[in-house]
Parts: C-alpha cells; structure tokens; sequence
C-alpha cells in the first residue's frame, strides 16, 4: 500500500509538529508514508469565502498530487471534508478532465483516525500518555465526515490516557474558517463557551483532530490564562514512555519536560 | 376604540450582520433567555424524535414530497385555484408585497370595517401587511400570545415559533401591564409574572377582539392542491378562534406552501409539530375548504404570494430552501442564533433558514445587493447543526456556500477588496508549492523574535487593522515555527535522523 501524507496548509506552516506525529505513529505501526511536495492546500478557504474559482486550480494540483497513491492520510476533519464532499463541486466548475480526477482521488483520502481504524483496523496504536482528556469533535469530522466515536476509542486504548467528558461536546466551537474573522465577537462568544466546557470537564488537555479549531480554542484559552493544553489527536497518539514529548521544532518552547506542544503556554507567556 | 393606529418597527435599514450581532451579544439577558429557551426545544425535540424508528425515512419523504411540489410547482397551483374556487372561495394571485397588501386591504375596506383579527403568520411578517393595514387606517391585532408580546412591545419578532424568545417572565408582565390598556382591555390587577397568570391576562385582552372582528387574516402551514384544504395548525386555540369566528377569512399563502394530495399532510404532521415544538402532535390543527354554509366564515379569500420564490425555484441549489416548513429547529440548534438571536439577521426569517432564504427572496442571484443582505451567506461557522435537525432535509450549509460564491464571484454584493486581494494572494501562493515554502521561510525567521511562541494583543483596533485585528481582539496566536513541515521532512529525509 502506497500511502502519501497530505499535511495541509495550515499544518504544514503552524504545525509541523503534528505531520510529525502522523509520521510517527504509522512507522510504529510498520507503514512508510511518503510526502509528496508538489501539494499544497485543498482549496477550503477558497471554497468555504465564495472564491470557488480560485479553488479550482487548488484542487487541480491536489489531484496532481496525490493521483498514483493507494490512499492518502490527512491529519484534519475539515480538509478531508472539503477534498471529499466539495471538490467535486469545485472540478464540476472547472469542467475538462478535472472532475475525472477527483472522482479517483477523493474516495481515497481519508482522515487520519479514519485511516487508523477503518483502513488498518486498529484502535490500540501503542501510545502512552498519562492525563486526563477531553475530546472535542470537531464539526466537519462529527457531521459530515461523521467520524463517530473512532477518534476517542483510539484515545481510549492511550496507556495512562484518562477520557474525561466534555459537555456540550458537540456544539461548534465557533472557529469556522473565514467567520473567525469575519463575524469574530460571535465567534469568540462560541468559543468562550466551549472554553468553560473544557473548564467544566476538568481535563488537563483538550484533544481534538483539526488543529484551525484547537488554534482557536487555544487562543482564547491563552488570552484568559485558563491553563488547559490544546493538541492534536495524532500529537496524542505519537507519545510513547520512550518519547514521552513529541518534538517541537519552534524556537522559544520549552522543548523537553513540559507537556505543551504548541501554543497555549502558561500565563506567563503574554504577560 | 380609541387606539391610535400603530406601526410596528421594520427590519429595513439594519446594518449588516457582523454589526448587528456585536450590538446583541452585548445583551446577557437576551442571551441567558435564548440560551434557556432554545436548549429546552432541543432537549424536547430530541426525546419525541428518537421515539420514531422512522424518523430518516420521515425525513426523506418530507424531502421527497417537497421536491415533486417544487418540480411542478405552476401546474399544482392551478390545480389548487381550480379546487378553492370549486368550494366556494375566492382566489387571487399576488407577485409581490405591494400587490399582496393591496389585495388584503381592498378586501377588508369592501366589509366596511376597520379592524382585523390575525393568526401568527410568516408570510404576512414577510409582507409587513401590518403596515400597510395601518397606513389604510386598519388595526391589526395579532393573537398568537407571543406575537401579541411583540406587537404591543412595539418589537421585532426574532424566532419563526416563538417571536418573542428573547422575552422572559418580567419583561412580558412589565409590557402587558404598560401597553394593553392602550389598546384594549387593560391587564388584571397585581398581574403576576406566573405563565399561567401571563396567558389568562392574554385571553381575556383577546377574548373581546374574537367575539367583535368582522375578519380575520391567516397564514397557512399547508394547502392541498387537490381537495383546495387549507391547513394551520397552533398551540394556543387562538388560531381556530380567527379560523371560525369572523366572517370573513383572509389566508395570505406562500405558493411553496403547497402539498399535491391530502395523504402527503400525514408525513408532515408527523414532521412538524416534533420539530418545531418537541410535542407529538400540536394541540390544534384546522383545516377548511372553501366555505361551508352555517359553518365558520361566509366568504374565503386566498392569496398565492409569490414575492421572489419564482427566483428561487430557478436556482437549481438554492431551491430547496423552498423546502421549508418553518419549524424553527434550525434555530434551535444554530449556535450563532444562540448567541446573537433573531434581530441581529435583519430579517423576519432569522437563522439559518433566514440567511438563505432572505438573501434569495431579496434576489441575490439576478442583481446586486446591500451589505446586509450579502452578510447574511457568511452568518455561519458551517458547523451543520441546522441540516442535521431540518426535517426536510435542507442542505442550509451547502446553500450559504453556493450564495457565498454568488456574492463573491459574481461581484453582486459590496466588494471587499482587501479581502479579495488577500485571497489571490493566497491563491497565488498555494499554486506553487515553492510559493508556499518561502512564505514559510519569511515567517519562520520572523517568529525568531516572538517570545514563547505566541502572539498577543495586537494593540491595534480591528477596524484599522482588519482581519487580523478582528483574531486578535479576544484571542492569541501560535507564532510560525522557525521550520514548515516542508523543511523538517525534506531536511531529515522524513524524520528519519529523530
Ligand atoms: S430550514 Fe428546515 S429546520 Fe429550518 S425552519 Fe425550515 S424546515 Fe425547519
């Protein structure tokens, strides 16, 4: 089986870390995965604003990309989502041979805990983390990739892991792409729920399998000093007790001890 | 009756939705009210829904029966004029809101009177007949109990089954006791904030308007083309009171509105009711065909209101809005409604069904638009909620991105240039995935000067300084690493070196 690693955009740029992780995992797992480097981006952004057109050729080179693979891993619910559900409609735009080439293409991307457990049959990935969790479905992973509960029964089989609920798990968080921005006091008031949610749950860290969401979650966690980690399902799954902290290629973080990987650092980071 | 003749406020003139919802959100009563009264329709809904084992099947059988309407929409109206006529009513066409109030306000200067009772209806709403009966010098009196509210609080409504959602207890006393004495029968007494005592002092203000109106005005839930039924269907009896009582019955009709037979009505019976209010089955259902000699209203007029649908039918995405049953549950589970309630869209049709339905009817696709109306498309997360608890199955997301696209693309609303700029330069950068690199590249060297790999305040306003004032108005960021995947893959051949 031919596997490519289709990172994404914003991960490639924000969090290499967890392209990584998936690395990680599924060579412990005994796969290889190639990364191919003409890929770029899925065209969500695009898509999602109204620039349909400008998403064509977006899509076009993911196609290019990604075409020859048995099946391609992507570390994010909702890019899946766009490659899956909307570039056929992007391609149908486009017309010519575009359409041809999603249609071989998309059937075989899949998101990563997707790919796990559907396509290698495992829950269980041999990780170790010993903290208490909670899970936020993302909504393009929850209603229209419809993940189900894959993601937290990989959590479940983490040595250590302790899944703590999350109430109102399913509620948007409020990040929506270009509507963080565009509409950004409602989104932040969404976010702000969800914040105390994860403060109600009492978990120690928030998980979840889109980082643009946990970006947003965790900014206003680290505006309001709340001190709750925010990391991805795939930085998760990649911690064994050998290498109990995934690496952190970014100058300024404490690198070996400390349990954050990213970007929700203690209160003393913005003072 | 001494009243003055009243106006109730409009939507027109309301600025777009990111600025209207910041206003709204600024309200915590408001929030705690809709927060409270939208979670407990949810929790209802949810228990009736899962007592059906067919509810998908329920769910595409709605869809299926609305989709043939829509397929033959023209012939199945005639169809129904036809049926109408045969038992007696009177049936007539209207194109748009001026030609639909026109209608309304002849028929009731014909009778001779100057007041009517009304049923709560959305397409009246959407007309704003109330208006044009007041500049005729008509009173309408709404009796629905919480349309009541918004009529004698001089407010907007902002649900589509509960238009005073954002009211609690104490603010709908405190409006009885102030303002139904100016219009008729004043509030009992040391009137408790109690429900029970809020409904009993709404009955006996209405009970006198029933008993004197001459006509009534009614919306209709459904029509069946082939027997000419109306339908309407109500909690609160008041509609039955509008529906029997005067002599006259005016019913202003959406033409979507329509079912083909009478058996179509047992899907959407089941649909309804379950999803708007969380009941089983709601306490009054009326049906009427034409008129009945010695029984209820001795003359029946109908008015098939267009008012944009004929757009929407013609856009091939876009119309199944016209699916629409006006439940509300899409607002019960929007979590954006939640926050900013039904003002904030400007419209009479709040929420999700709102953001695409008002921007088509208001003819998005054939013309430019106002900035409201092109803010309504981007007035979502795109979290799906709204098409996972529609019971007919309105795909509302993929809509709001087909309008999003009809903005943008096609240049019909107010043009965002810094945005747009900042598109293409995306684009430009993503086609090239060497592009994309030496983006990182520049911000990686960049994030070497920002501290603990996080940005903060951004001591900027965001209306100077755009988007990335607006992110950073209540939240940070994480800093560009120092290196891209891109980099760290390529530099240790696929971490191979860890
Ligand atoms: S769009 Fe669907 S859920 Fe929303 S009001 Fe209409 S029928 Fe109900």
């Amino acid at each position: 089986m031919r596997l490519a690693l289709f990172i994404t955009c914003f991960n490639d740029t924000l969090f290499p870390e967890t392209g990584a992780s998936v690395v990680r995992v599924l060579r412990r797992l005994g796969h290889e995965v190639e990364f191919p480097y003409d890929q770029v981006c899925c065209g969500q952004m695009h898509f999602n604003s109204g620039y349909r057109r400008d998403a064509v050729p977006l899509v076009r080179s993911f196609v290019e990309a990604f075409e020859g693979y048995d099946a391609v891993i992507v570390p994010s619910g909702s890019c899946t989502a766009m490659v899956r559900e909307h570039s056929a409609t992007v391609a149908r735009t486009a017309g010519g041979t575009l359409p041809e080439g999603v249609a071989r293409v998309a059937p075989k991307v899949y998101e990563l805990s997707e790919f796990l457990v559907d396509v290698l049959g495992v829950t269980d990935v041999g990780a170790y983390f010993p903290h208490s969790v909670a899970y936020h479905p993302t909504c393009h992973s929850l209603r229209m990739l419809r993940v189900g509960d894959r993601p937290t029964r990989l959590l479940r089989a983490v040595r250590g892991l302790t899944l703590v609920d999350l109430p109102r798990a399913e509620e948007c968080c409020g990040f929506g792409g270009t509507f963080a921005v565009k509409n950004a006091p409602t989104s932040a008031a969404m976010g702000d729920d969800k914040v105390s949610a994860v403060l109600e749950s009492g978990a120690q860290v928030l998980c979840a399998g889109d980082n643009s969401c946990l970006t947003h979650i965790g900014g206003l966690v680290s505006r309001q000093h709340a001190g709750v980690r925010v990391l991805h399902l795939a930085d998760i799954l990649a911690r064994t007790d050998a290498l109990p902290d995934v690496p952190v290629y970014r100058p300024g973080l404490p690198g070996a001890s400390d349990l954050v990987v990213g970007h929700a650092p203690g209160p003393e980071a913005t003072r | 009756m001494t009243a003055a003749v009243r106006r109730e406020p409009t939507f027109v003139g309301m600025p777009p939705f990111p600025e209207a919802a910041e206003a709204e959100l600024a309200n915590p009563v408001q929030r705690a009210n809709l927060r409270a009264a939208t979670h407990t329709i949810r929790a209802k809904r949810d228990a009736v829904v899962a007592e059906l084992p067919d509810w998908e099947l329920l769910r595409r059988a709605g869809e299926a029966i609305k989709d043939d309407v829509l397929a033959r929409l023209p012939g199945l109206l005639e169809h129904l004029e036809a049926a109408v006529r045969a038992a007696g009513g009177v049936v007539h066409w209207a194109r748009d809101a001026a030609e639909a109030n026109a209608i309304v306000v002849d028929i009731v200067r014909a009778e001779g009177v100057d007041e009517v009772v009304k049923v709560k209806s959305m397409a009246t709403e959407e007309i704003e007949l109330n208006n044009a009966l007041a500049e005729a010098g008509i009173h309408a009196w709404e009796t629905d109990l919480a349309q009541l509210i918004v009529q004698l609080g001089d407010d907007l409504p902002s649900h589509i089954v509960v238009p005073a959602i954002h009211r609690n207890r104490a603010q709908i006393r405190e409006i009885f006791v102030r303002e139904m004495g100016r219009v008729g029968r004043p509030a009992p007494e040391r009137l408790s904030d109690e429900p029970a005592a809020l409904a009993a002092a709404a009955r006996l203000h209405l009970r006198e308007k029933f008993l004197r109106a001459k006509v009534a005005v009614s919306g209709a839930n459904f029509a069946i083309a082939d027997t000419g039924t109306v339908c309407v269907v109500e909690s609160e009896g008041n509609g039955r009171m509008c529906l029997t009582l005067p002599e006259t019955l005016i019913t202003v009709l959406g033409v979507e509105k329509l079912l083909p037979t009478w058996g179509d009505l047992e899907v959407f019976l089941q649909l309804l009711p379950r999803s708007a209010t969380g009941e089983r089955m709601n306490p009054y259902t009326s049906m009427w065909t034409g008129i009945t000699p010695g029984d209820g209203p001795r003359e029946f007029h109908l008015i098939l209101l267009d008012n944009g649908r004929s757009d929407v039918l013609s856009d091939p995405v876009g119309r199944q809005a016209l699916r629409c049953i006006r439940c509300a549950a899409c607002l019960n589970v929007c979590p954006v409604y939640e926050r900013t309630g039904g003002h904030a869209y400007g419209s009479v049709y709040p929420g999700p069904i709102g953001a695409i339905l008002t921007p088509q009817l208001r003819g998005i696709a054939r013309h430019p638009v106002d900035a409201q109306t092109a803010s309504l498309p981007f007035a979502s997360s795109l979290c799906g909620a709204c098409f996972d608890a529609c019971p007919v199955r309105i795909d509302i997301p993929e809509v709001l991105v087909h309008l999003r696209a009809q903005v943008v693309d096609g240049g019909r609303g107010p043009h965002d240039r810094a945005e747009d700029a900042g598109m293409k330069t995306l684009r430009w950068m993503f086609e090239k995935p060497w592009r994309i690199g030496f983006a990182q590249h520049v911000a990686g060297v960049g994030a070497h000067f920002v501290r603990h790999g996080v940005i903060g305040r951004v001591p900027l306003p965001k209306r100077v300084s755009g988007p990335v004032g607006a992110w950073f108005a209540d939240r940070d960021a994480p800093a560009p690493p120092a290196e891209s995947f891109r980099s760290w893959y390529k530099r240790t051949e696929g971490g191979r070196e860890l």
